[in-house]
């Protein structure tokens, strides 16, 4: 096991190497000389040359490349061009409202689509089963910005059930008060596809032999679902629900964003529109990162979930 | 060459001797499928619509301002009274004269031969401006029916266009990688490694962030140059399994070049599988365009999409003015419903195997 672990993060090195070098790439070549956005509208040979010099851009390509793998491994990415505050700084205090969100809404979001695709799996062939994948099509098709405009213009805004936005200084008022909105609409875009995509995952087990067998010796339909084949399908949901998370963080930026709340995705939004770099190649790089670790994690959660699976 | 995936069977009770292709079985399939004939004809209208509203047949004028601003639609029926007349005194304020505290403007001249300017050229300035519109005005008094096929037009190209050119790079590298296999693969999978690792929306605004110049073209280049993986994953796959068969071998032994066995031999085989890549393709493309214009990182000022149209229709919701919002969302969930569901349909009557 511990074998296993170590290879698999020696073989995220040429990985993460490869992602430092694309960012690099597209933000110290594609991207153009920061001096120039940094000296503003008013600037002079000096101040540029010495921004350069601050920066680091007046070095050569490799010399620079070090600096940015320096900066990567020591979590220093220096300060955000426009607010002055420290990136490292602003990625942990943005972390926490990000997961507020992030946790109750990926434990709900798993439990009612797998609930729902056991039910919907069952009834497969007949009109329910037809009437909810339609209604799931459909469902996917309505952009997300149009479930979040309606969705805070009516529960919020006209029949003030919930907060219009904004975000508090403790945890309890923040999940139970402010979040409410945000996940029951976040819910709602992200169940449509799970349904879609969990339904096939049971229907390839519910013809399965072990099934057959386990009602042949009188095991009730009920426990049949709930407990065999839903262990035997949770390896590909937790691959999905795995894979999902760190992309979760950014592309809840949309919702952050209507809602005000101050997490990760916002602030990236932010740092595009301010042209705030460091941000956003600090974000990039460890979102890469967390996404490698989530994939180790996803396989050592299988042998853990599937006796039959062996880590080599 | 593409008969290979006919079983004899399927062959045997169409009365014909001649074989079938693997398109005219498909077709043969999604024809007797009537959900899947319908969205198609959905897609096919949008696309008709697409193409005249591009030569300049339908909403060439979607630009003038032929109603009031925010003109309701026609089954609403025309602003109140009161609001007329609140607009009408809120521009009568507009000419009242300004107070310059003795001080002479010194733009007095240069305003005043603007306006005589103004008045000779603005022959428009005389059409009386609609009270309703079909389907309602914006800010500007422009038509929303026309602004919509507009704003379809530019999301729709976004979406085909990038969805092309995605497939393209990302067969050509799927090819090159499971054809050759060796070193060239593995260079190829440890870029794929890298774009996978790195959220799909999270590259889209790094990208949008450093191409500072906004415009359809950079717009095309982010999403086709971000979106390859998948369908790289699955065309190399497919020439991986392909690269052994005998008709590759007998090509080999007759003596065709590596391209010729890549894209004449090869290809055909396989390229159902970025047809259906390609259709999942627009149809993400389609809603990732929305979501960029919406933020502002997209299509330019003056240009309209289903994302700028919705972004607008944020602010004028709380106004009342729900119809711009309405036009553009209902737009867009149409299609994209039409074409996922078509894309299912495809999906099954190219390959037979997934259904059972």
């Amino acid at each position: 096991m511990t074998v296993y672990i170590l290879r698999r993060l020696w073989q995220m090195i040429p990985t993460m190497l490869g992602v430092i070098i694309l960012i690099f790439f597209l933000f110290n070549w594609v991207g153009g000389d920061p001096a120039y956005i940094l000296a503003g509208k008013i600037s002079s040979p000096e101040i540029i040359a010495n921004i350069r010099r601050q920066l680091g851009t007046d070095q050569p390509y490799y010399v620079q490349l070090w600096i940015f793998i320096k900066q990567v491994i020591t979590f220093n990415f220096g300060v955000s061009w426009s607010t002055g505050e420290s990136v490292a700084q602003v990625i942990l205090t943005r972390i926490g409202p990000s997961l507020t969100i992030l946790i109750p809404l990926t434990i709900l979001q798993t439990l009612i689509s797998v609930a729902l695709a056991l039910v919907v799996a069952v009834k497969r062939g007949t009109l329910t089963d037809r009437v909810v994948m339609i209604a799931c099509t459909v469902g996917m098709s309505i952009s997300i910005l149009v479930y979040i405009i309606l969705f805070q213009y009516w529960f919020a805004y006209k029949w003030s059930i919930f907060p219009v936005q904004g975000w508090g200084d403790n945890l309890g008022i923040n999940l139970f008060h402010y979040s409410l909105l945000p996940i029951l609409i976040m819910l709602v875009v992200s169940i449509a596809p799970c349904l879609r995509l969990y339904r096939t995952f049971i229907l390839d087990e519910i013809h399965q032999d072990y099934v057959r067998t386990a009602r042949a010796k009188g095991v009730g339909e009920q426990r049949i679902l709930w407990v065999h084949v839903l262990r035997n399908a949770a390896i590909p949901i937790i691959t999905d629900v795995m894979s999902n998370l760190p992309t979760l963080l950014v592309s809840a930026f949309l919702i952050e964003n209507f809602f005000g709340i101050p997490g990760i995705g916002r602030e990236v939004i932010l740092a595009v529109e301010r042209s705030d770099f460091p941000v956003i190649k600090a974000v990039t790089v460890y979102v890469a990162f967390a996404t490698m670790i989530f994939n180790l994690l996803t396989d050592l959660l299988y042998s853990a979930v599937d006796p039959r699976v062996q880590l080599k | 060459m593409s008969t290979l995936s006919t079983t004899p069977a399927s062959l045997a009770h169409t009365a014909s001797v001649r074989s079938h292709s693997l398109w005219a079985l498909a077709w043969r399939r999604l024809r007797a499928d009537r959900v899947a004939m319908l969205s198609l004809a959905v897609v096919v209208a949008f696309l008709i619509m697409l193409l005249l509203s591009a030569t300049g047949v339908i909403a060439k004028h979607w630009n003038d301002d032929v109603g009031v601003n925010y003109a309701p639609p026609t089954l609403i029926g025309p602003d109140t009274e009161d609001d007329v007349a609140a607009s009408q005194a809120a521009a009568a304020k507009d000419t009242t004269p300004i107070d310059y505290y003795g001080v002479t403007d010194p733009l007095a001249a240069d305003m005043t031969a603007i306006h005589t300017e103004l008045a000779k050229s603005s022959v428009e300035k005389t059409r009386v401006r609609q009270t309703t519109l079909p389907f309602g005005a914006d800010k500007w008094g422009r038509d929303i029916i026309q602004k919509t096929i507009k704003g379809s037009e530019t999301s729709i190209t976004v979406g085909l266009v990038a969805a092309l050119l995605s497939v393209i790079l990302g067969t050509l590298l799927g090819a090159v990688s499971g054809y050759f296999g060796g070193w060239i693969d593995d260079a190829l999978n440890w870029f794929y490694s890298i774009f996978t690792s790195i959220p799909y929306l999270l590259l889209i605004l790094a990208v949008a962030a450093v191409l500072q110049q906004k415009g359809i073209l950079s717009i095309v280049l982010i999403l086709s140059l971000t979106g390859w993986t998948g369908t790289y994953r699955l065309i190399r796959a497919e020439y991986m399994k392909h690269k052994a068969r005998e008709y590759v071998l007998a090509a080999d032994a007759i003596g065709a070049s590596h391209m010729r066995k890549m894209f004449v031999h090869i290809f055909p085989n396989v390229s159902h599988v970025a047809l259906v890549q390609m259709s999942l393709m627009v149809v993400n493309f389609i809603k990732s365009e929305v979501i960029l214009s919406f933020l502002g990182f997209g299509v330019p000022i003056g240009v309209v999409s289903w994302g700028s149209m919705l972004n607008e229709a944020k602010n004028e919701l709380i106004l009342g003015h729900w119809w711009q919002m309405m036009a553009a969302s209902v737009a867009m969930a149409v299609l994209v419903t039409a074409f996922s569901l078509f894309t299912d349909a495809l999906r099954d009557a190219l390959d037979p195997k997934l259904k059972s």
